[in-house]
């Protein structure tokens, strides 16, 4: 019995598994074995040596306490936005949620030149020192995964059942009583959710710690890069990509801890409710979140409109042509087409595998090794948000290359990628909604005559599908803006939006940075298109199917 | 807040469109080993593009059809051919540039081939590989200074590596970091040179002297640089020796490349050892080498040809002068000492990997 129910989990696992191993655990051996591998014989000395150096302990300590301290601030700023956004009737609500996501598709370039303009020598914030290092980079950090918190958390908040809490609150609880004993301890997997996604979100974000951090502060992240492409140090390289992977599941068996059984969720979301005066504190942080992320939002948008110093919508008018000196290989429009080809399908490859993986975790387990293979199953499929996209890069080109698996020019690859990074995101997303379905619904449904798809029907899909629209759009804008792993995979079709950016800026010429502002505010206002056609499809019930 | 159906009804369309609009990409090329023979597969870095009528006429005079699999930067090119030094992904590949040609000269990425050079093009071949790779297009990255505003401040222009560690010159200069850029790279290339056995005390007398370092051409030239960026501080900044060329307003240019101050890069072209399709890899180098490609080079990559024969455009001839005389550095030697280097120049305070635990 206990067998066949083991055997039937891993037959749900199975696709997402072969996935994982195929595009991720493999390349990732492959590429580290390299390292590993001095002259034809296996040497595991010479990378242990690697990591005894002071400077790996130094740069493991920038990157363990950077992200730390991101995590901490996009926790702080996305709560009380999380809350606002998801339970407060407020006008607007919907354009806020969509423009929140719009740093997820920002080039860290473009957001690393807006953060200057403030923060140097020359902007109004330059007296504060804070143009380059460790400060700008936990902003920066803070900048890019606050969205992460709010859709998380709120997706969790949004279908919590409020009767609970008014329930206290009419026996006397205060608002803080009732936040403390009754919302906090029902949305708690959810934040540790949030958190360990950000935690690793941070931990290897390689743009904004260069572009911020100065190149004084190095993380894992961007001395891994170093030693691959500038030096060609592999073993070093490979010292440290499992010094990554060691952090990475020593995160996930910490959270794992940490994550409670879910709270029960309601069926049926409740309607948001009026503000009252309580809720200004959480309120004024959510303004600050907004004007924190609109502050590089509106300097790009300003920067996209001036033309030699005078306003013109001219940087505009050239998106469809070929930049000026014909910088552009195809134009902004083209490019901005295949992006979404790509992120249409690399949301529907994350959502599948999310959905299914969901499914899997959060089912009843009727024995303590049926539970532990599926948080197991659950902690795994973190993996790649925690590891290098350099080390995957390379490391796909080293192992897919013989035979039928020969998929280094596959046009396949760039989305399946995108997937595997927006994954994470989805499952985390469904997790603690799936997690918190009291298991008597099903039997009930079951016990009155309802098969296995009606009963997942009519008790799951009207619980999970508000969450689920939420990640779809999350993993949209994820892979929309991905930049990292895409640049290293080649690719025969047209480049991506945030490619052909980075290519725009790379190159002398007023006119093409213009254009690359320009193109940035087109890849962002596409996303923010996009999310509010997938807010507008958040019905307040399915109720029955 | 339930919304009129019709709202939805729209978004459920728009959504619909857009997927519709663009189509699943699933079905698109698959590029099996099934045609591969009249195909010829170009390996390079993001930086390469050509325009579509001078592809189009190699295709026809080849009667091959020419697919370009382009990704990340010289660097990571390098790496990735020597990764897969003996299963290469394509037939040709351009963009090893002088600072990275050792690597993939050593790895045996290539295949013996001597190319008809362009006139003049002889004096960029690499003299450890030069049966292996022809010089396609040449770049000098030099410092670049705005003349417009010393002008204006009635302060004469820097035009040596000595003068940036001048007082006058304080906190005015701003480069990119030789760990994260080929243009830091080539700076740093050309200080050792300039200097020697001194060179440590120039990088030294530079940093106190108020350099900034930041991580990328882009944000030293468009972040840092009064002509770039609206917001600029620095009238002295780390470019290219064509970067005159592109700041140019009502026929004259406001700044200027010092000419004293370059190192040369050279971006090269070579056969692939193992590409399915040798013959359809040689005349593809026959053709970058080619006058087509050679007078295209400046508009479409930014680069001078290696050709002496070809023309360059107007703005290039008249504010972008090619430097005489260059700092250079032998490439077996910088593959052997670029660890140390960064270690002791620029990045001083962010060693690479080469400190010994004590003792």
């Amino acid at each position: 019995m206990v067998l066949r129910r083991l055997v039937g989990l891993t037959a749900l696992a199975a696709g997402p598994l072969v996935v994982l191993t195929l595009f991720f655990l493999l390349p990732v051996a492959g590429m580290v074995g390299r390292g590993f591998v001095v002259d034809g014989s296996f040497d595991p000395v010479g990378v242990l040596e690697v990591l005894g150096r002071p400077r790996v302990a130094r740069v493991l300590g920038f990157t363990l306490a950077s992200a730390t301290a991101g995590t901490v601030l996009s926790l702080l700023l996305g709560l009380p936005s999380a809350y606002v956004l998801s339970r407060l009737d407020l006008p607007a609500r919907r354009v806020v949620r969509a423009v929140l996501l719009v740093p997820f598709v920002l080039p860290t370039i473009v957001v690393g030149v807006a953060f200057r303009d403030v923060l140097g020598e020359g902007g109004p914030l330059g007296f504060l020192g804070w143009e380059q290092g460790p400060v700008a980079v936990v902003l920066g950090l803070a900048f890019f995964n606050a969205a992460v918190v709010i859709r998380t958390v709120g997706a969790a908040w949004e279908s919590l059942d409020p009767r609970p809490g008014e329930a206290a609150a009419a026996l006397g609880a205060s608002p803080f009583q009732v936040l403390t004993t009754v919302t906090w301890p029902a949305l708690r997997g959810s934040v540790v959710s949030a958190a360990s996604v950000v935690f690793l979100f941070c931990a290897t974000s390689f743009g904004v710690v260069l572009t911020l951090g100065g190149v004084r502060w190095a993380t894992v992240e961007t001395e891994i890069y170093l030693l691959t492409t500038s030096l060609f140090d592999l073993r070093a390289a490979a010292a440290l990509s499992v010094l990554q992977l060691v952090v990475v599941i020593a995160l996930l068996v910490l959270t794992a801890r940490f994550r409670a059984p879910a709270a029960p969720v309601a069926r049926r979301t409740s309607a948001p409710r009026r503000v009252r005066l309580t809720d200004a504190p959480a309120l004024a942080v959510t303004a600050l979140t907004l004007a924190f992320v609109a502050l590089p939002i509106v300097t790009l948008v300003q920067g996209s409109l001036r033309v030699d110093g005078a306003w013109s919508l001219d940087n505009y008018r050239a998106l469809t042509g070929r930049g000026s000196d014909r910088a552009l290989l195809v134009p902004v429009t083209e490019a901005l087409a295949s992006s979404l080809r790509t992120a249409v399908d690399a949301t529907w490859m994350a959502l599948s595998l999310g959905l299914l993986l969901a499914v899997v975790v959060t089912r009843r387990s009727h024995s303590a090794a049926e539970r532990r293979v599926r948080s197991g199953l659950d902690a795994v499929f973190m993996l790649p948000l925690g590891v290098s996209a350099v080390t995957l890069g390379f490391g796909l080109l080293v192992t897919l290359d013989s035979g039928p698996l020969d998929l280094r020019d596959s046009p396949l690859l760039v989305p399946i990628a995108q997937a595997l990074v927006a994954l994470p995101l989805v499952v985390r997303t469904l997790v603690p909604v799936l997690g918190g379905i009291d298991d008597r619904q099903r039997q009930a449904a079951a016990s009155l005559g309802a098969g296995a798809w009606r009963t997942w029907l009519t008790v799951e899909v009207p619980v999970v599908w508000k969450p689920l629209l939420a990640a779809s759009g999350f993993a949209f804008a994820a892979s929309l803006g991905e930049f990292g792993a895409t640049s290293f995979l080649a690719r025969d079709e047209a480049p991506t939006l945030p490619i052909v950016i980075f290519r725009l800026l790379g190159h002398p010429g007023e006119m093409n940075y213009g254009m690359a502002l320009a193109a940035s505010v087109v890849l962002a206002a596409t996303t923010s298109l996009v999310m509010l056609a997938v807010e507008q499809l958040r019905v307040p019930s399915l109720g029955s199917v | 807040m339930s919304m009129p159906a019709r709202t939805r009804t729209v978004a459920v369309a728009a959504l619909l469109g857009l997927t519709a609009l663009s189509g699943c990409s699933l079905v698109g090329g698959d590029s099996s080993d099934a045609d591969r023979a009249d195909q010829v597969v170009l390996v390079t870095h993001e930086s390469f593009t050509l325009p579509d009528e001078l592809i189009a006429s190699f295709e026809e005079e080849s009667g091959q059809e020419l697919v370009v699999r382009a990704s990340n930067d010289a660097g990571a090119l390098a790496t990735k051919l020597a990764l897969s030094a003996d299963n290469p992904s394509g037939d040709v590949a351009f963009g090893i540039d002088n600072t990275f040609a050792s690597r993939v000269v050593d790895a045996g990425v290539f295949a013996p081939y001597t190319a008809e050079l362009p006139v003049s093009a002889e004096r960029y071949a690499l003299a450890d590989g030069g049966d292996l790779l022809a010089p396609v297009d040449q770049s000098s990255v030099c410092l670049n200074v705005d003349t417009a505003w010393f002008a204006e401040r009635e302060l004469g222009a820097p035009a040596t590596f000595e003068d940036l560690t001048k007082p006058a010159y304080k906190d005015l200069t701003a480069v990119s970091s030789a760990s994260t850029s080929s243009p830091g790279m080539a700076f740093l290339l050309a200080t050792r040179a300039a200097f020697g056995q001194r060179w440590d005390d120039y990088w030294t007398d530079l940093l106190d002297n108020g350099l900034k370092i930041v991580d990328g051409w882009t944000e030293a030239y468009y972040g840092e640089f009064t002509a770039g960026g609206e917001k600029g501080t620095r009238p002295v900044v780390l470019s290219y020796d064509s970067s005159p060329a592109f700041t140019v307003k009502d026929g004259k240019t406001t700044t200027a490349a010092l000419l004293d101050t370059c190192f040369r890069q050279v971006e090269y072209a070579g056969v692939l050892k193992g590409a399915k399709n040798p013959e359809g890899a040689q005349e593809l180098v026959e053709f970058l080498l080619s006058p087509l490609v050679q007078r295209e080079l400046p508009d479409s990559m930014y680069v001078r040809p290696v050709s002496g024969e070809a023309d360059l455009p107007d703005d290039w001839a008249a504010f972008a002068p090619e430097p005489q005389k260059v700092w250079e550095v032998e490439p077996a030697e910088i593959a052997a000492k670029r660890e140390k280097w960064l270690a002791g120049g620029v990045d001083r305070r962010r060693h690479p990997l080469t400190e010994r635990p004590p003792g």
